[in-house]
């Protein structure tokens, strides 16, 4: 008995779902080595590790939103609160005050507030920041350190590769994990 | 610490940093059912209802999804990095969305052909929605630019693998628009490809884009795909007027026996080539090695700090040269990374110079093969499924009556 295909086969058509199934396939075989093997990943984004920035300035020039989304975060449990700020003055000052040309921050973006004599404390308008790291060199080469440079994820467009990481000469920009996006120097209150 | 923290004579509370937390990762996967649920609607739209207006719907929804909404990032065209990094680099980690950025559309190309391209990709629906005045490019100009795609996939795979610059991220002329902000390369170059693209049909899609190279090679082996008549063809080239992409094949008569052993011949021509290009192509892929190395970051920052070191007065990059002497690692450290990428580098190079050869005679046996057809057809490789040339049909015409009427 025979029995009647509905279609005839071709050979053109054969060949054709013959290889369908096997790109089919690959595909598969590709989605599952990808679930299968530990080095798959939950979301990941952009951050730059503190310890091995050297606050060359290009964050401030080579990311593609304008101003950057590199941020300065001010770690406060572990600043000096100095009254000579290497961080918010310029090296030698004409005088400690706020006068523009005593500031190193080329757009005005610390305000230095009185505590008391003789400490001072430095916060940061991220409106205003361009992430040029200014600041973060001199409190990194002179102070604690406290003044360093972050993603900001609230800004950030998470481009599939950053463009500061493929500029960063320090090989300082890391993908963290999406659950812990922030890598900073101890301190810094969670909100 | 240099200084001690302060002994404040009152209690002194510490101001607020906020950590803003980035987009949750539920959204990727959102992303993910929006890229879906667009497939399953552009292929409704062009296989199914026929409906020009419908796919450009999905064209407008994708366009300000995937464009404007989520700028453009993570887009299946770069996705081909990540994948092919992820496939090379056992310390990469690819994330579910890239995966299924990548595979989602390839699959779908399988079973409906480029719905993906119709609609869903923001890059094409801009470009498509700009097109005012088509012009006719002559066969030989869209043909070989049409060679461009393969190389530029080739050469961002090699790129990508040797965990170098992802080129298409980089070189992307819509991703500027989509954010409204940009270097200014890259504004400059988004507006011209857009300013071309109202005169010439999706230029980006056609001559550059490396994932609708995958797409072309994918789409011959599709179960289904987007039909110019609904029932039979009269023969009238009103559909090939109307086509803007160069994708509607007229029909051709049936070749006589002179014919087709000529036709024989040109295909063994072809066919012997496909090797020959390869080697040639090996060969000159290796020989453009300097060019892809200096993709790298470590190859290029190696050569700044080879040239700061030498005392050389002009240092291309003293910013980076500096930053590299802060970081205090050992320059021969970098010397031997950069060395040992640029030799990843060489063999790669030949690679891509293999496949560009391969691919390249592969598409010169296809244009060379004349087949016999009795009716206009689209292009297995090229047509997009934009439903341009469904209303242009007679056939569609009374079909539609019938519809109205019954």
């Amino acid at each position: 008995m025979t029995i009647a295909l509905q279609t005839p086969v071709t050979r053109r058509g054969f060949l054709v779902t013959a290889v369908r199934a096997l790109v089919l396939l690959a595909g598969g075989g590709l989605l599952g080595s990808w679930a299968l093997r530990p080095w798959r990943s939950r979301q990941r984004v952009w951050q730059l590790d503190p310890r091995k920035c050297t606050h060359c300035g290009k964050c401030a020039t080579e990311c593609v939103l304008k101003p950057s989304a590199v941020k300065l975060v001010h770690a406060f449990p572990i600043c000096g609160y100095c009254k000579l700020c290497f961080g918010f003055f310029k090296a030698q000052p004409h005088a400690l005050d706020e006068g523009a040309e005593n500031q190193r921050c080329p757009t005005g973006a610390i305000t230095r507030r009185l505590v008391e004599e003789p400490y001072y404390e430095y916060t940061i308008d991220e409106k205003k920041c361009i992430g040029c790291g200014q600041c973060a060199r001199g409190c990194t080469d002179f102070g604690n350190g406290s003044m360093f440079l972050q993603v900001r994820h609230d800004v950030c467009v998470h481009c599939n590769q950053c463009s500061i990481a493929t500029a960063c000469p320090a090989g300082a920009f890391v993908q963290a994990p999406a659950d812990k996006p922030y890598l900073r120097k101890s301190g810094g209150a969670r909100a | 610490m240099n200084f001690p923290p302060p002994e404040f004579s009152r209690p002194h509370s510490f101001p607020i940093v906020q950590d803003l937390p980035p987009r949750p990762e539920l959204f990727m996967y959102l992303d993910v059912t929006v890229l879906a649920a667009g497939l399953f609607l552009a292929a409704w739209f062009a296989l199914k209802k026929r409906s020009r207006f419908g796919v450009v719907a999905v064209m407008l929804g994708s366009l300000a999804y995937f464009g404007f909404w989520r700028k453009g990032c993570v887009c299946a065209i770069g996705s081909i990095q990540n994948v092919a990094q992820s496939l090379f680099d056992p310390a990469y980690a690819l994330t579910a969305g890239a995966a299924a950025f990548f595979l989602l559309p390839l699959a779908v190309t399988l079973f409906f052909g480029r719905v993906f391209c119709a609609a869903v990709c923001p890059h094409g629906a801009l470009q498509d929605l700009l097109l005012v005045k088509p012009l006719k490019l002559p066969a030989w100009l869209s043909r070989g630019l049409g060679f461009l795609p393969f190389a530029y996939l080739g050469a961002a795979v090699l790129s990508a693998v040797n965990g170098g610059l992802y080129l298409i991220c980089r070189y992307d002329p819509f991703v500027g628009i989509f954010r409204m902000s940009g270097p200014v390369f890259m504004l400059v170059a988004g507006g011209a490809v857009l300013a071309l693209a109202t005169v010439v049909g999706r230029p980006y899609c056609r001559f550059l884009c490396p994932y609708g190279a995958l797409l072309r090679l994918l789409q011959p082996l599709s179960w289904k795909r987007a039909q110019i008549t609904p029932t039979d063809c009269v023969v009238c080239t009103l559909c090939r007027d109307e086509c803007p992409f160069d994708a509607i094949r007229r029909p051709l008569p049936e070749p006589s026996a002179a014919e087709r052993l000529r036709g024989r011949r040109r295909l063994a021509g072809a066919l012997l080539a496909i090797p020959l290009l390869a080697v040639a192509g090996g060969f000159a892929g290796r020989a453009m090695t300097p060019l892809f190395a200096q993709t790298a970051r470590e190859v290029q920052l190696a050569h700044i700090v080879s040239q700061a070191e030498s005392g050389s007065a002009r240092v291309s990059d003293p910013v980076a040269a500096d930053a590299f002497v802060r970081s205090g690692e050992e320059s021969k450290a970098l010397y031997g990374r950069a060395d040992a990428l640029e030799r990843r580098f060489r063999r790669g190079s030949a690679a891509f110079g293999v496949w560009f050869g391969a691919v390249g005679g592969m598409l010169l046996a296809v244009y060379s093969r004349q087949k016999f057809r009795a009716i206009f057809e689209t292009d297995s490789c090229d047509c997009v499924s934009c439903g341009r040339c469904f209303a242009s049909c007679p056939r569609e015409q009374e079909r539609i009556k019938e519809a109205r009427k019954g």
